[in-house]
């Protein structure tokens, strides 16, 4: 463990005392654990499925509970073309998801139209809800979505939430 | 049963309604006045045995007279054989009579070409959208409708918004000419302005 972990721990008392903050606690088992919302629309699906089964294994990272309601999910991959007639479904599956969430764009469709520079097509599904991360590629390879899944961990770890609570009631004191 | 046999047939039934008929590699094709159109299906089913209707299909030739055509792709499963029928309809109200009583395959085709081309189909069951949305006000595919889209909103359903093209490849600029005039690969600053002239078609 390093020395600007946010962690830290005895190693004489190893396995029953770590000390850390609540956010970091919180974050890491948000992070660990997301449970993604495969909003699959096109081409990228199949390699959102391919990043879930056994060659690149999604489950390495915590995130192959994929969850067919919005109810139950945490991060939404937004993978494939998004149409201006799928939009607003997407919109509304994204609302009905419970805080906190998040949305990975895969794919350069989801993200900015991709080649479809189209009447029918939304360029980009940040037109309509706010994305995490980008992640390039048409389609991206299951590696380039395990990427994303990583940086979006990471951005994850960095969430002050339970700091910015603490500041705001200390102001209101 | 060859396709001389088929065509001839056609001819006598129905006459000057033929407005014409060609063969080209094998493939034959009728055109046929409108309103004969769908007495010419039946007929093709009934007694020429044409039982399967591949496909409907239409196109939009912008600046002519009449300004849609629309093509009947048939095939006989007894013969063995395709044909193909084609149509017009006028710029101004294109109306055609419906084939889905005779074929109810052709009821999604239909409403397919009403929700591209905007082509009605008289006396069709059910001649909504299927790929666009109810409430949308344009038929993409025509030529004078532009590549990137317009604004449109159907409150909850859907909403449009032109794409930024940036006078990207493959834009339709409504000029007279082929799609290779109408839809250049590349434009950029100083380029001359598109040609008029076909350049692959007579």
């Amino acid at each position: 463990m390093s020395e600007h972990s946010p962690y830290a721990y005895d190693s004489k008392i190893e396995g029953n005392i770590i000390f850390t903050t609540l956010d970091t606690a919180i974050n890491w088992m948000r992070s660990n654990s997301l449970w993604p919302m495969p909003m699959g629309l096109a081409c990228c699906a199949i390699e959102l499925m391919a990043a879930g089964a056994s060659r690149f294994d999604i489950a390495r990272f915590g995130a192959e509970v994929m969850r067919f309601s919005p109810r139950q999910s945490d991060v939404m991959i937004v993978a494939g073309t998004v149409t201006y007639k799928m939009a607003l479904a997407v919109k509304r599956i994204y609302d009905q998801m419970a805080d906190p969430k998040w949305v990975i764009a895969m794919g350069a469709c989801a993200s900015s139209g991709g080649m479809y520079r189209s009447y029918a097509v939304l360029q980009g599904i940040d037109h309509l809800i706010p994305v995490d991360v980008y992640v390039s590629g048409c389609p991206p390879r299951p590696e380039a979505l395990l990427d994303g899944l990583m940086r979006l961990q990471q951005k994850i770890m960095g969430e002050p939430s339970f700091l910015e609570q603490k500041k705001e009631l200390l102001a209101s004191i | 049963m060859t396709y001389a046999d088929l065509s001839d047939a056609l001819v006598s039934r129905f006459g000057d309604a033929v407005t014409g008929r060609s063969e080209f590699r094998g493939e034959w094709t009728l055109a046929l006045r409108p309103d004969s159109i769908a007495s010419a299906c039946r007929f093709c089913r009934d007694e020429l045995a044409f039982d399967l209707l591949l496909d409907i299909s239409s196109v939009d030739l912008f600046e002519h007279d009449p300004r849609y055509e629309l093509v009947y792709e048939l095939y006989s499963l007894t013969h063995r054989l395709h044909l193909r029928l084609k149509t017009t309809a006028e710029a101004e109200n294109p109306v055609v009579d419906t084939v889905c009583s005779i074929w109810p395959g052709a009821n999604w085709h239909e409403r397919e070409i009403w929700d591209m081309m905007g082509i009605r189909f008289a006396g069709h069951p059910d001649l909504r959208r299927i790929i666009m949305w109810e409430g949308y006000p344009y038929h993409p595919l025509r030529k004078d409708f532009p590549l990137e889209g317009k604004f449109s909103d159907v409150p909850d359903v859907a909403f449009t918004e032109p794409a930024p093209l940036a006078g990207g490849p493959f834009v339709t600029a409504p000029v007279a000419g082929n799609t290779e005039v109408r839809e250049p690969r590349a434009r950029r600053a100083g380029d001359p302005p598109p040609r008029r002239t076909f350049t692959a078609e007579p």
